[in-house]
């Protein structure tokens, strides 16, 4: 891999020298994989077939998202242009790509919601959640002390992109208004 | 300073009876039934006796206490809202006499703040607050101090009963009800607990704070937003269960009940903050964040409650008008 990454990355400079275009940057994409052997590799494929420099691969092994799949995180340099084309042959291979973007998922926010969270369909609560381009649901815990006859309470873990994080709370909030459920957000601009 | 004192509850008493200490003189004391008025300075310690064995502080008219001889007014009857009657009234009367009001009352500050900015411009007389957020704790007088242009939030735990609950809940891993009943048999809680548990007390004190941010900054109180409960976003503290502490706990946080006031407006609600964090207070303490442009975060912390503690504040702000 890391033969076909350096040969990668001298190509996206020469692309730079050549046409005196936008210069190569980092970029992040954050993939969901499906738990199969090989499905890692086919992944990265795209990325160095298309001209980019892989940087650093984050496998989140033992976290899942919402849809039970593995999120991977990959770091790679390349020029924007490239960068356009290897996001299209990610989704073209049939790869989910969660978040693409030249930055880091730079804010995590930590939030609680209450209520009859089971009966209004938590898997659709995080989908739509996660719809809201700026988030991407990074943990979730459930306490249904009392099952769904009470109210039960989730713990979220978002992370977004810088300055994201009050489109990522008003997305929550506007569920979470839908459903009947209470958020306890966090302290903006406070220490949490 | 010569003193009438009005309301004659846990803090109006404390006024009256700790005012000596301050160097104060207390010439009128009343309740909603009654008066005792003596121009030459009234024997506190006898006039309270009366009440208790009574029920009534005197045999005056309780109009005969607005209309002695005081430099300042302190208006320490119950807290209400809308038209903050006849708390208004009495401050407004106060004022057109050219004399000093202090208010421990925080419905005429909370919900006609501009009104009450209009007559103290037309008086010779000053009006004072500090008694109304948070207790003992010097909030609006630190907010004063640093320039109410240079304060940009306010934010911070300001319901001692709702904190009380929360932090037994998150300690015990007991439920919102079972705390309540705790609280209420050990006199943190009101029989009532309405305006505790839904942070309405909260939303007044963080509206005041809003107003005093928002009239501080400008030199034209018609340049200044004006806010009152019913500007604030308020959520109380009922819908949170044990669970939501125990998944916060988990995680290293906890759920306060966090008051925030800018110049932009009122938010109160539960809110995720570290557990061990300056904001995750215990018990009946309260404490405000004040943020300032040019000096970092203040934190101010102590007794947001108790007749002693908030007469204190009271006092602290006679003693400013002298």
């Amino acid at each position: 891999m890391s033969a076909d990454g350096s040969e990668v990355a001298e190509r996206g400079r020469d692309a730079e020298t050549d046409g005196g275009r936008a210069s190569v940057s980092t970029h992040t994409v954050r993939l969901e994989l499906v738990d199969e052997p090989g499905q890692l590799l086919a992944a990265l494929h795209p990325i160095a077939d298309n001209g980019g420099n892989l940087l650093s691969i984050y496998h989140e092994r033992g976290n899942k998202t919402p849809r039970g799949h593995i999120p991977v995180e990959v770091d790679f340099e390349a020029t924007e242009e490239r960068f356009e084309g290897i996001v299209d042959a990610l989704r073209a291979e049939g790869i989910n790509v969660m978040q693409a973007g030249t930055e880091r998922y730079a804010e995590e926010l930590v939030l609680l919601l209450v209520g009859h969270i089971i009966d209004t369909d938590l898997s659709d609560t995080l989908k739509r959640i996660e719809e809201c381009a700026s988030a991407s649901v990074a943990d979730v815990s459930l306490a249904a002390p009392k099952g769904t006859e009470e109210a039960s309470s989730a713990r979220l873990r978002l992370q977004t992109r810088a300055g994201e994080t009050t489109a990522a709370l008003e997305a929550v909030r506007s569920v979470a208004d839908e459903k009947g459920l209470h958020v306890v957000e966090p302290l903006a601009g406070g220490e949490a | 300073m010569r003193l009438a004192v009005l309301g004659c509850g846990a803090v109006g008493r404390s006024v009256a009876e700790l005012a000596g200490d301050y160097g104060h003189e207390v010439v009128a004391l009343a309740d909603s039934r009654g008066a005792a008025v003596d121009e030459d300075g009234l024997a506190v310690a006898d006039v309270l006796a009366e009440k208790d064995e009574t029920g009534v502080v005197g045999d005056g008219d309780p109009a005969d206490a607005l209309a002695a001889d005081y430099d300042a007014l302190v208006e320490a009857t119950p807290t209400t809202l809308g038209d903050a009657e006849p708390g208004f009234s009495h401050v407004r009367t106060a004022l057109e006499r050219d004399r000093h009001a202090v208010l421990a009352n925080k419905g005429p500050v909370a919900e006609r703040f501009r009104e009450l900015a209009a007559l103290e411009a037309d008086s010779g007389g000053s009006v004072r607050f500090e008694a109304t957020v948070g207790g003992a704790i010097p909030i609006v007088s630190t907010v004063e101090d640093c320039g109410p242009a240079h304060v940009t939030a306010a934010r911070g735990v300001l319901n001692g009963t709702a904190n009380f609950i929360l932090s037994r809940m998150a300690a015990e891993g007991l439920d919102y009800e079972h705390v309540l009943a705790e609280a209420q048999d050990l006199g943190v809680a009101e029989a009532d607990p309405t305006f505790d548990v839904d942070g309405t007390d909260a939303a007044l004190k963080c509206v005041i704070l809003a107003n005093v941010l928002s009239f501080g900054a400008v030199d034209d109180p018609a340049d200044a937003d004006d806010f009152a409960l019913a500007d604030a976003e308020v959520e109380g503290i009922r819908n949170v269960p044990g669970s939501a502490l125990e998944l916060a706990a988990e995680d290293g946080r906890t759920v306060r009940l966090v008051g925030e006031a800018t110049r932009e407006g009122v938010r109160v609600g539960p809110r995720l903050v570290p557990e061990n964090g300056t904001l995750a207070v215990t018990g009946t303490q309260n404490i405000v964040q004040i943020e300032t442009s040019h000096a970092g975060r203040l934190n101010v912390s102590g007794r947001g409650a108790g007749g002693p503690e908030t007469a204190s504040a009271v006092l602290a702000d006679v003693g400013r008008l002298e």
